[in-house]
């Protein structure tokens, strides 16, 4: 640059703006702002619609110029083709109207109120109920007459039928099923006893006899329990509330159908966050009800943490090993260098080509070699394979096989970047290669190892496509880690929140009101993701301060 | 400059001082010339003799028939301009060249006779029995007590008792022992460069080498931390066999017994410190040492 001011002068802007360098400043800016504002804007919209799903919206009562009268929430506004405005009220009512929602011209309407006693009603079955309470019934009895009343004595007893439903429903699941593992844990004795000795052999009489004994303790069991369900529906019996309807009707909902009930157009603020806590309560804590329109999702959380992380436990070892073998002991060659591409392209094959091979490879070839070495007596007496269909297990092989390259990659170049001075300065002192690789450089490397796997367990838990071949499935109440033993039951099939939001959002019946669900689910997973990704990297962070930084 | 120079110095016929031919011009064109090894070094028995010795990386040849005996106890200085070979030679010695996938080699080195090349050397073995130290420090990713015992732990070693005591005794022989003494568990790697280098030599001597390698331990390292380790060299003197490269003619004239002068591969002269620096036989290390060339 000429320190002459008259010659900078006459130098072309165009020269100067280039020689700044300004303009891919402002370029390499706005490409990184137009992806940031991509990126928020999409987790803005799933968190903000994710959020707000159980937010207790205020009821409407609409009359309508035809003499009808509705009530219902607005979920949605827009502009008919005619250019008027319309609404979509959220109707409810299924069993009298035959529909959950309703659209509503401008025009149609005459009057929109929101009275105080208009009620939402959360129903195990059939949808949400929106009426106006008008008596709490038990037996034939009134127990309390008109709108406040009802309402006040419907919260005083709701809460112990609710409670006496729940323990029914606990001992139907749970202790029955018991029941029933003791029941075919005594039948497949029998099989195996049999497969062993043949039809006649003494120990096979041994295990009839045994499953006799067990099948008559578990008959007696059964009645005590059906004796202690009877007794707690017994109670709930004749217990309803009746509601009229905006139209007129008159409804009798029993009170133990009534999951939860809030009259949203007199809440306080308090009231209203008990409702929506109360609300969240349920959808992370409980299983799916109506098709997994309604609800919780606590079977797909579970499936979906024990899956990455099984995932994670698999894809490590055997993606590290094979990296340090490429990286630490092949020797550089064409060979090499076509195993390098190769597994590169893997990254590039469509992930349902992995779902595929699960099933073919992993299900039937290696499931179905396991059922006949170890779970004959099951596949005799059931018919049913153990491991020879889709499962926990093949579900976290096939993805952790699609992370594979990911983790593989990432930790070949985190080898690289392990300085040559250390492992010279190692084998100086005497050390093997092996010595140096399990003492120097992997745990040097291992930060960079922790990245790649980060980005597997990102990648391995929005999977869909080949979970939906080896083992999710759209319902799977029995958890594939609990209580009862062996605890890890890596053959059961599960279910999972990415396959949760496909069902949700297009398999659905009724899917105008599954649609806040499918919002808040694809938030809850992004959660789950962003939670993990947010513990591997406070690993990693903590590995990294104690092997690799270096002060000069 | 522990030796006193003789009264008389013995001067090889072959060349005597002021020769009309210039070696340094001889081998940049290629040829050979015969080292010029004074008589004083081989009156000191020799822990490492280096016997013939040609090295290549592919086709180039780094070394030329090198042959000189490493005095036993003493410091031994390798000095020469860039690319002179000398770290690919002290290299060769404990065999790190092996890791080179085009390196060939001839001749022969023996560490206290054993044959270094022999196809029944275990590598591993053999460089259990010499320290080695770099250019930078290379502290490992772990605690400083596990930096200095690591030579013995990848031995096999486990007794506690055992392994503190050479972490004293070593982390003293560095003269590191009271900087640390009360952190021997933090990470080596939040050690100062000068320190990390003490580490380095203090890991070094753990095993009690028999020979102590150094490639030029002090060009990483800032004025203060080079004089401290320089003080060290110092201290090492009688106690190990040192071989040192480097590029400083002040360190080796200050810190070495013996100083050999090596350009483009080749061994020109090889005799007494003080010999060297101050009645070099060749005028050609002369030139060197006293800076008018290099």
């Amino acid at each position: 640059m000429s320190s002459d001011p008259f010659r900078r002068g006459r130098r072309s802007t165009h020269a100067a703006l280039a020689a700044h360098g300004e303009a891919w400043v402002w370029l390499t800016g706005g490409c990184l702002a137009l992806a940031l504002a991509m990126i928020i804007g999409l987790l803005g919209y799933i968190v903000s619609e994710g959020v707000a799903t159980f937010w207790p919206k205020p009821l409407e009562s609409i009359e309508l110029a035809d003499g009808r009268r509705v009530l219902g929430e607005e979920t949605e506004r827009d502009k008919a083709p005619d250019g008027s405005g319309r609404r979509l009220i959220r109707t409810a009512n299924f069993e009298l109207t035959g529909k959950h929602f309703e659209w509503f011209a401008d025009g149609e309407v005459k009057a929109t109120t929101r009275p105080a006693e208009a009620t939402v009603v959360e129903r195990l079955e059939g949808g949400r109920f929106h009426g106006f309470p008008s008596r709490l019934l038990h037996g034939g009895e009134v127990i309390a007459a008109g709108s406040k009343e009802a309402w006040r004595a419907f919260g005083e007893h709701h809460p112990f039928v609710r409670r006496r439903w729940r323990q029914a429903w606990r001992i139907d699941k749970v202790d029955r099923g018991v029941l029933q593992r003791k029941l075919r844990a005594a039948r497949l004795a029998v099989v195996r006893a049999e497969l062993a000795g043949g039809p006649e052999s003494p120990a096979r009489a041994a295990a009839v006899e045994a499953e006799k004994g067990v099948a008559a303790a578990v008959e007696a069991e059964e009645r005590a329990l059906d004796g202690r369900t009877a007794e707690l529906r017994a109670g709930n019996e004749g217990w309803g509330l009746e509601f009229t309807t905006a139209a007129g009707e008159t409804v009798l909902l029993p009170l133990a159908e009534i999951v939860r009930a809030w009259q949203p157009n007199r809440l306080s603020l308090r009231e209203r966050l008990g409702v929506y806590v109360s609300r969240w309560g349920e959808f992370l804590g409980d299983d799916p009800r109506e098709a997994n329109s309604a609800g919780g999702v606590f079977p797909a959380i579970w499936g979906t943490i024990a899956m990455t992380l099984i995932m994670a436990l698999l894809v490590a070892p055997f993606g590290v090993l094979a990296a340090l073998y490429l990286r630490e002991y092949a020797s550089r060659g064409p060979l090499t260098a076509a195993v390098r591409i190769a597994i590169n392209n893997l990254a590039g094959v469509p992930s349902i080509v992995y779902g595929a091979f699960g099933l073919g490879f992993f299900c039937y070839v290696l499931g179905g070699s396991i059922d006949e070495l170890l779970f004959r007596p099951a596949l005799v007496a059931d018919g049913q394979p153990t491991f020879g269909t889709g499962g926990l297990l093949w579900a976290s092989l096939t993805l952790a096989l699609l992370t594979l390259p990911v983790v593989i990659v990432a930790t070949e170049e985190a080898l690289s970047a392990v300085p040559n001075s250390m492992r010279e300065g190692s084998y100086a002192c005497g050390a093997s290669k092996w010595q140096t690789i399990r003492r120097i450089v992997l745990p040097r490397a291992l930060p960079g190892i922790m990245t790649g796997l980060i980005l597997a367990m990102a990648r391995g838990a929005g999977e869909v496509a080949p979970l939906m071949l080896v083992g999710v499935k759209k319902l799977a109440l029995d958890l594939p880690i609990d209580g009862t033993f062996p605890f890890v039951h890596p053959e059961r099939e599960f279910m999972h929140l990415a396959y949760l939001i496909y069902d949700v959002g297009f398999q659905s019946p009724n899917s105008q009101a599954a649609k806040p669900m499918v919002f808040t689910i694809t938030f809850l997973l992004v959660a789950i993701i962003a939670l993990l990704n947010v513990a591997a990297i406070w690993i990693r962070g903590r590995l990294r301060r104690r092997y690799v930084s270096q002060q000069f | 400059m522990s030796t006193p120079p003789p009264p008389a110095e013995p001067r090889t016929p072959t060349s005597p001082a002021g020769a009309a031919v210039d070696r340094l011009a001889v081998v940049a064109a290629g040829g050979q010339v015969p080292a010029e090894i004074h008589e004083r070094v081989r009156q000191t028995p020799a822990v490492l003799e280096i016997d013939h010795f040609n090295l290549w990386y592919g086709t180039k040849q780094a070394l030329h028939s090198i042959t000189m005996p490493i005095p036993h106890g003493k410091v031994t200085a390798l000095v020469g301009p860039s690319g002179c070979g000398k770290s690919t030679l002290l290299r060769s010695v404990n065999r790190l060249n092996d890791l080179v996938p085009s390196v060939r080699i001839s001749g022969e080195m023996r560490l206290n006779g054993d044959p270094i090349y022999d196809k029944r050397m275990d590598v591993i073995e053999l460089r259990k029995r010499m320290g080695m130290v770099f250019q930078r420090p290379n502290p490992f990713p772990m605690s400083i007590y596990e930096n200095v015992v690591y030579a013995l732990r990848i031995d096999g070693e486990s007794r506690r008792a055992v392994l503190d005591e050479v972490c004293e005794r070593s982390l003293r022989g560095a003269a590191l022992w009271d900087e640390v003494k009360d952190r021997l568990g933090e990470s080596a790697l939040g050690l100062s460069g000068g320190q990390q280098q003490r580490l380095c030599i203090a890991r070094a001597i753990a095993a009690e080498p028999e020979v102590l390698l150094l490639d030029e331990p002090c060009s990483a390292l800032d004025p203060i931390a080079t004089g401290k380790v320089e003080d060290l060299i110092q201290e090492l003197r009688g106690l190990y066999s040192v071989l040192i490269v480097t590029h400083n003619m002040q360190q080796a004239s200050r810190s070495s017994d013996y100083t050999a002068f090596m350009y483009l591969g080749r061994l020109i002269e090889y005799g007494p410190t003080t010999d060297i620096f101050t009645k070099p036989v060749l005028r050609e290390t002369e030139a060197y040492v006293t800076g008018r060339f290099g």
